[in-house]
């Protein structure tokens, strides 16, 4: 087993009201095989065995599709592998010596909670305003009754991948939401079943959008350069179609 | 305890007819004035909740996660099956009926697991209708895979992401009744208490996880959708599932179904070292193109892609050759535990075995093969930094799914009225073993289309608002909650002789379970590790240190909490694998084997399902039989060769 030993300068804040800092932590011994979660988990042992409070961070399913974790290390959104969440990122991708900054995905509409839990609710407002298709259970037409030509299903596909985890947010140097809602939009738009309330949806998620204080996109492509499901920025161009197309027809 | 499973009279495949006739109904203007609670938004809860309200109930969900879109649901990769036979291969209700029944290895209830196949196909035209975007052919149709344990090709799938997909189909329609006010969202609460007045379930006490607040939620019903147990082993395929919501349940009467029925889940990526938190699950899916062995010579260490094929035993292929390598996952986990024990396995543990896609490969080309799995071999390559195009996998047997859980009528509704289970909390479908492609039907079938006929039938006859937040079993619930969290944290300003860390003593209950309680279990070894398990909690009491206080964001609290509830749910697993004493489904118990050591199970004595009652602390439980009785298929001992 390989170890490395590293700095860590990791933001701690009690709650969304106190001020935050930064903590420099020794960390010896870690195993290369770690995945970057568990070396936090690793450091919170010691932190534990020592009497100290461990650091607060999220995460659920650990294999990279729930989207629960996430925070910068070094600057960079989930860290320096692209396509990769934070659970997936392993410590072999680091060397000896290094000094890793860790701080929470930062933006005006994710305050934070606690260390480098922060709060991404915003995310889901937004999909309340229509990033669905309004239809009750029950009563469906056979599910091969509308034929989806392949490629579609994958396009779509394609942009369903998002797992909302923020990292676009934190990215963007305007704390734009637009790779989110753009890629649901899409999703949506690309289906036949979307297509009854494609309009009021591209409104009413864009609208959802500014009011949560995300700012607007100015094709600096730092969102897809992070998004650990390579979201492609060609999805934020289909919602600005969509939302002209919607504006331009309105009663 | 009373064990009435209220199975609907009539022929098999009328049950649920019969019974949706014969169910109350609460009329569209008064559904309003009854409050729901969902506790959990994986596939099960998330589509409860969504329906209920668009019914027009009052609904409040809950989860610990910050987001309904987080559930472990989302992990779930390969598909999700239905008897569509679109494929034209043979399928029908009544086949995917009696593979479950059997793969289950005939210890679930027969009504249960036709409704589960009748609903199937309609939970496939609900997500294409929300705009879940399964995998289709070329002419835009809707395609399909096949599964261990069947013959027929019904698995719907969405890439390797089909979890993740209904999960969020589910999460658009629950989003679009929050939207509408007709669901109160409550994420980051934690169910600490479930509240129980004059016998009936009438609410529950939450920690709020932010704030550390102790909240009241009264209500007319309650819904457990808390996912399944395994994470009591400490190392599994599960994510933060655990056992406390179903634990309150139980210590306030709900009866505990075949807790020790554990799925061991055949091709996970090996464990690597102690510091791992949880163990990577790879698709069953992965079974239709990658073929499992080992080497022929014991010992032989030379690189897997240096073997030549003549020198490498294919036993799944060899042993069961209508199956093959897409036997149940019991068959295939049993089996590559026997290669490992008899230091055949490989890897650098000698606890693996391989899964290999050179054939596929050299069949179909690598752009086939990547198609369909590409996430997955991006995954594994990731996490072990060798790629399955060019090596195959290293796969080991890891723990995945709980069959057990909270005991159920056909209704879905536990021993306590008012209080229902759905998902994989519940024990209702998958008997002893769980098809692959099958959790996520059981939990859309509860969520979308059973609980609606049950709560309403139960509401029909429970008049609403019963009580309120200040009644004074809600504040003795509040205060339990209250005190346990205290004693959690005494140990911070305690001087005690030796301290421990929460994650130490998980991993010493998990070690004691997945040794005992695993795949393979003795009389010796399960008495032995009932009597470890006083220690522990003993231990666990006394030494654990949770730093932090109660009023604030503390994550070593929540998990302290969850492993003193491990603690606890163990004990009852161990009971109830002692007292099954044949092999099914599985497990293998070692005294209950054929001469060719295979498993044998014992109708004679144990179709039934057994409950546990609680009878209080320091008190044993008490084993309840429901009898299970097969009129629509034979009895027989599965063969799969």
């Amino acid at each position: 087993m390989q170890t490395i030993d590293l700095t860590l300068q990791i933001w701690r804040q009690k709650n969304s009201d106190a001020p935050g800092d930064f903590e420099t932590y020794t960390l010896n011994d870690i195993s290369t095989d770690m995945s970057f979660l568990e070396m936090l988990d690793f450091l919170n042992e010691n932190l534990t065995l020592q009497g100290q409070e461990p650091v607060a961070f999220d995460h659920d399913c650990r294999e990279g599709i729930c989207g629960m974790c996430g925070a910068m290390v070094n600057g960079i959104a989930h860290g320096p592998e692209p396509e990769t969440t934070l659970c997936q990122l392993h410590m072999r991708h680091f060397s000896s010596g290094d000094t890793l900054v860790i701080e929470p995905f930062r933006s005006r509409a994710f305050p934070v909670k606690r260390d480098l839990v922060i709060d991404r609710s915003a995310l889901d407002r937004i999909i309340q305003a229509g990033g669905y298709i309004s239809v009750n259970t029950g009563g469906a037409p056979d599910a091969n009754t509308i034929a989806i030509p392949s490629r579609t299903a994958e396009l779509a596909m394609d942009a369903a991948a998002c797992i909302g985890c923020g990292a676009c947010v934190a990215s963007c140097p305007n704390g734009a939401a637009m790779l989110f809602t753009g890629a649901k939009i899409s999703q949506l738009s690309l289906l036949p079943q979307g297509q009854p309330e494609r309009k009021e949806r591209a409104m009413a998620m864009v609208m959802a959008m500014d009011k949560e204080g995300f700012g607007n996109c100015s094709n600096e492509r730092e969102c897809e350069a992070v998004c650990p499901k390579a979201i492609s920025i060609r999805h934020i161009a289909r919602m600005n179609r969509e939302y002209l197309r919607a504006s331009f027809s309105e009663e | 305890m009373k064990l009435h499973s209220h199975i609907p009279p009539g022929p098999l495949a009328q049950k649920w007819d019969h019974h949706r006739l014969t169910s109350g109904l609460i009329s569209p203007a008064n559904r309003r004035k009854f409050r729901i609670i969902v506790v959990g938004t994986g596939l099960a809860g998330t589509s409860a909740a969504a329906t209920l309200a668009e019914q027009g109930y009052q609904v409040s969900a809950f989860c610990i996660q910050d987001s309904p879109r987080r559930a472990h649901s989302i992990s779930a990769q390969g598909g999700i099956n239905a008897a569509k036979n679109y494929p034209n291969d043979g399928d029908s209700v009544l086949r995917l009926f009696q593979d479950t029944i059997k793969g289950g290895d005939f210890r679930a209830r027969e009504a249960n697991v036709y409704r589960l196949a009748q609903i199937s196909n309609g939970i496939i035209d609900q997500c294409v209708a929300q705009g879940v975007p399964f995998a289709r052919e070329y002419g835009g149709t809707l395609a399909n895979r096949s599964f261990g344990g069947s013959q027929v090709s019904r698995t719907f799938y969405a890439r390797g992401q089909t979890g993740q997909q209904l999960l969020l189909g589910a999460y658009g329609a629950l989003s679009r009744q929050i939207k509408a006010g007709r669901v109160t969202m409550l994420p980051r609460r934690e169910m600490l208490e479930l509240v129980v007045i004059d016998g009936c379930a009438r609410g529950i006490v939450t920690r709020n996880l932010i704030n550390g607040d102790l909240e009241n939620h009264p209500a007319d019903a309650v819904i457990l959708a808390t996912g399944g147990y395994g994470n009591a082993y400490f190392l599994s395929t599960n994510a933060s599932s655990n056992a406390t919501a179903i634990l309150r349940a139980w210590k306030a009467g709900a009866g505990f179904a075949n807790p020790c029925f554990v799925q061991i889940h055949p091709t996970c990526i090996p464990a690597q070292g102690t510091y791992q938190s949880k163990l990577t699950l790879m698709s069953e899916s992965l079974r239709n193109d990658g073929r499992v062995w080992i080497p022929k010579i014991v010992g032989d260490r030379r690189d897997p892609t240096a073997i030549p094929e003549n020198e490498r035993d294919y036993y799944l292929e060899e042993k069961y050759p209508r199956f093959g390598n897409l036997v149940p996952r019991d068959v295939a986990s049993r089996n590559a535990k026997e290669q490992c024990d008899a230091g055949r396995g490989v890897g650098e543990t000698g606890h693996a075995v391989y899964l290999d896609f050179s054939s596929a490969i050299e069949r179909d080309g690598a752009a086939v093969i990547l198609k369909k799995y590409s996430n997955l071999f991006q995954m594994y390559q990731r996490i072990t930094t060798s790629d399955p195009l060019q090596r195959p996998m290293l796969i080991a047997p890891a723990v995945h799914y709980t069959m057990g859980g909270l005991w159920v009528d056909y209704n879905l509704m536990t021993t306590i009225p008012g209080l229902f289970a759905i998902g994989e909390c519940n024990f209702s479908d998958h008997g002893a073993n769980r098809l692959g492609a099958s959790a996520l039907m059981q939990g859309l079938a509860d969520g979308y289309f059973i609980i609606g006929t049950s709560i309403a039938h139960y509401l029909s006859a429970n008049p609403p608002g019963y009580v309120t937040p200040q009644h004074v079993e809600f504040l003795e619930a509040q205060k339990n909650a209250y005190d346990r969290t205290q004693r959690l944290l005494r140990n911070n300003s305690r001087i005690t002789g030796k301290k421990t860390t929460v994650t130490t003593m998980h991993r010493e209950l998990g070690s004691l379970l997945w040794h005992h309680c695993g795949m393979s279990r003795n009389r010796a070894g399960l008495e032995q590790a009932l009597t470890r398990i006083p220690e522990l909690r003993e231990a666990f009491w006394d030494q654990v240190c949770v730093p932090g206080i109660g009023h604030e964001l503390n994550q070593s609290l929540e998990r302290a909490g969850r492993v003193a509830d491990f603690i606890d749910c163990a004990e009852i697993m161990l009971h109830d694998a002692l007292a099954r004493e044949e092999s099914c489904g599985c497990h293998l118990r070692e005294e209950s084997q054929t001469e060719e050591h295979e498993a044998r199970r014992d109708d004679a004595h144990y179709a039934h399902v057994s409950v546990w009652e609680y009878k209080g602390e320091d008190k044993p439980p008490m084993m309840h039989k429901e009898p299970l009785l097969f009129k629509d298929v034979n009895l027989s001992q599965r063969s799969y060769t």
